[in-house]
């Protein structure tokens, strides 16, 4: 088992995304995380997936992703430098006591505050998946009221 | 010029060289329906189910290789194709299938007749289309038959909604060509790739070559013939690729896998290199994939790359047009005469591929297909259902010529066999064409008797009737200790949990030479081995359709086998 993060250029049209979360779906697997958006050309997106399964059987369906019509690149970043980002908004139990602390705690995740209500304070971080995690897994005593995750981003470092 | 949605469709059609569109009408497509009332070009023949219109579409594809074409309506009409295009999908056959769907306003909304049949197709088709404007009809429908035509080829389904066909446009040309930035198939095979292919062909004590349907997609006959014949390399085909290499050739040894050929089955457990041109290692090829070919490299040509390693490790991949590459390879490919392991090869091979005993009391299903190869001199077109009598077929009919099977090897459709046939036989109305089914089969399109009678196609139908779901049954024979649940097509007269009971019907149900004098289609019956050869040329003779039923011994079992889930080399014999 591995986790992958792969880049998928497509053809902006209505078909792309089932066409794609289908391979997936279709072998039983799900994906951990997938954004999508346009690029500098509209009419192609690029889909950043996060997923996780046996090596054969992803191997397998990023070929089968390169077959799809819609598809004009696949880029798995396995063994390649890249830059992963996920950008998290979390709502916490919060009040006049503690608020004090909890924004010394996010100081230190680089966690900015997006909002405080009397009952609650809600960050916003961007960071690496693993980052969030353990941001997350801190203030989780605190009690999470909601958390919103984006889902990784990621870029090739390399100069291409 | 002002011209209609349903207009630009039967002028691309005829702009991409559709002579016949195989299909069934219904509300939303009416538009279309209307314009090819007044067309001379295109040929419309009015099936008596939808699904039958898919297979029928599909018969035409595989016995031509031009893309077929199928038509029906929105919601059940779609629905109904589904089955056939998931036939064409699973065996890489080109065919566009045009659905109607409710108005672009109505979408999503239950109308009435309205079924999501881009969502429905998308894991069975190559590519779907749902068209939202007539702007973009030309565009799609060159899109539609350049994708099922090309690489690997595959249905594609384009869906219209009736305001779409109605809408007029003064600005329409059917575009030339077609580039698509998503969609560029290799088709040459890598220089550097063939040439270590053929440094492993030289390499090579003990090869076997391995061809599939992709040999009869690409037309890469005469090549592969060529290969075998320089190199003297035995050749073993899978069900798609029968007919790529003649059945009769000295160095044939059959097809492998479940109901294979000793020889192939044998040969490729024991051989060094496997040259697989266009086959796709099915699990009913290779058996318990583990212990598949356990000393063989593989060289493994195929024009998807997806392909490739997909169920067994490949040595050396060549991705391309298998004709492309073989026209390379046996430029640079290194002579090889026949030796101890041609000499072993042939041994297993014996006289006949296959054997059977055969009774003078009885019909033995095999002797039917055997006297169908002789009646025909080999020279027919032949169709299957899905079942032992697929497996007879493919056992005992020696396949000369490529695009001559029509049958199933994927998706495994009963039902598929007599609208192929049709199809088959309208692209080639000089062939005689023949659909070899069983009695369980057949009746899962039997409605198309109605379309071969008024419309005189001659498709001959041999039905070897042995009242059971026979591949079913054989099953619970050797693995479910006899208990044949549901399989007995009588209703029980044949099987011990009926007989004597209310449910044990004497007569079997259909007759069916009664039902095909209903439908004015001539028909015969046999019922012992003598009338075997006498029926057979009694129907063949027919100008029209005609049928011929062969009650057959009904416990008959298709041997050889592997049993699944068992490598190739542990083989049932009868």
């Amino acid at each position: 088992m591995g986790i992958h993060t792969i880049s998928v250029l497509v053809e902006n049209n209505s078909g792309a995304l089932s066409r794609i979360s289908g391979l997936f779906s279709s072998r039983g697997y799900n994906i951990s995380s997938l954004t999508v958006a346009e690029t500098d050309d509209p009419t192609v997106s690029r889909m950043t997936i996060v997923v996780d399964g046996e090596e054969t059987i992803l191997e397998q369906i990023f070929k089968q992703l390169n077959r799809l019509i819609d598809v004009i690149k696949v880029i798995d970043f396995q063994g390649e430098p890249v830059v992963e980002r996920e950008m998290v908004l979390v709502k916490i139990d919060s009040n006049h006591s503690n608020r004090h602390e909890m924004v010394g705690l996010g100081t230190i995740f680089g966690a900015k505050v997006a909002s405080v209500a009397p009952s609650s304070i809600t960050f916003e971080m961007m960071g690496t998946r693993s980052i969030i995690n353990d941001f997350i897994n801190m203030i989780k005593p605190y009690g999470i009221k909601e958390i919103v995750r984006s889902g990784t981003i990621a870029i090739g470092q390399s100069r291409k | 010029m002002k011209l209609t949605g349903a207009q630009i469709l039967i002028d691309a059609l005829k702009k991409e060289g559709v002579k016949v569109i195989f299909g069934y009408p219904g509300g939303v497509v009416i538009p279309i329906f209307d314009v090819l009332y007044d067309t001379k070009e295109i040929d419309f023949v009015l099936t008596r189910h939808e699904q039958a219109a898919a297979h029928a579409a599909d018969g035409y594809a595989r016995a031509t290789g031009k893309v077929g074409v199928c038509l029906a309506t929105s919601g059940p009409g779609a629905t109904n194709l589904m089955t056939g295009i998931a036939t064409a999908y699973l065996d890489s056959i080109p065919m566009v299938a045009i659905t109607g769907q409710v108005s672009t306003s109505l979408l999503g909304t239950d109308a009435f007749q309205e079924a999501d049949v881009v969502g429905i197709s998308r894991p069975i088709t190559k590519h779907n289309f749902l068209v939202k404007s007539i702007d973009e009809l030309p565009l799609i429908l060159k899109q539609a038959f350049h994708i099922a035509s090309t690489g690997r080829p595959g249905p594609v389904l384009v869906d219209i909604p009736v305001d779409v066909s109605r809408a007029v446009t003064e600005d329409y040309s059917y575009p030339e060509t077609v580039s698509m930035r998503s969609y560029k198939p290799n088709t040459n095979g890598h220089i550097r790739q063939i040439q270590r292919a053929a440094e492993a062909i030289a390499k090579a004590k003990k090869p076997v070559i391995f061809a599939g349907g992709g040999v009869n997609h690409s037309g890469a006959y005469e090549e592969l013939l060529k290969l075998a014949e320089y190199t003297n390399i035995p050749v073993t085909t899978s069900l798609m690729g029968l007919g790529c290499f003649p059945g009769t050739h000295p160095l044939f040894i059959g097809m492998p896998g479940m109901h294979g050929a000793k020889a192939a089955n044998y040969a490729i457990q024991e051989c060094d290199l496997i040259i697989s041109i266009g086959a796709r290692f099915d699990d009913r090829v290779t058996g318990y994939v583990a212990e598949f070919a356990p000393e063989a490299d593989i060289i493994h040509m195929d024009i998807d790359p997806a392909a490739i390693s997909k169920i067994i490790k490949v040595d050396i991949p060549v991705v391309g047009d298998a004709r492309k590459i073989l026209v390379e390879l046996n430029k640079i490919v290194l002579p090889r005469n026949a030796d101890q392991w041609n000499e072993k090869v042939m041994k297993w091979k014996g006289v006949k591929l296959f054997s059977y005993t055969d009774s003078s009391e009885i019909i033995k299903p095999q002797a039917v297909v055997e006297a169908v190869y002789r009646e025909t001199g080999g020279n027919a077109i032949i169709a299957t259902e899905v079942g032992q009598h697929q497996m007879w077929t493919a056992q005992y009919y020696l396949f000369d010529k490529p695009r001559t099977l029509l049958t199933s090897g994927g998706l495994g459709t009963m039902g598929y066999g007599l609208p192929a046939a049709m199809g088959a036989a309208v692209a080639n109305p000089q062939v005689p064409v023949i659909d070899i089914a069983g009695d369980g089969s057949i009746q899962m399109n039997i409605q198309e008797l109605a379309t071969l009678s008024l419309n005189n196609i001659p498709v001959k139908i041999v039905i070897l009737n042995n009242s059971y779901l026979g591949m079913v049954r054989q099953w619970q024979e050797l693995f479910h200790n006899k208990r044949y649940s549901s399989t007995c097509l009588r209703g029980g007269t044949l099987c011990n949990k009926c007989v004597g009971t209310q449910k044990c019907q004497k007569q079997y149900v259909p007759d069916f030479v009664a039902l095909a004098k209903s439908y004015n289609i001539a028909a015969f019956r046999a019922e012992k081995p003598d009338q075997i050869s006498s029926v057979l040329k009694e129907g063949l003779a027919v100008k029209g359709p005609a049928l011929m039923e062969f009650i057959v011994a009904p416990e008959e079992n298709v041997f050889p086998m592997v049993p699944a889930g068992k490598p190739l080399d542990e083989i049932l014999e009868g």
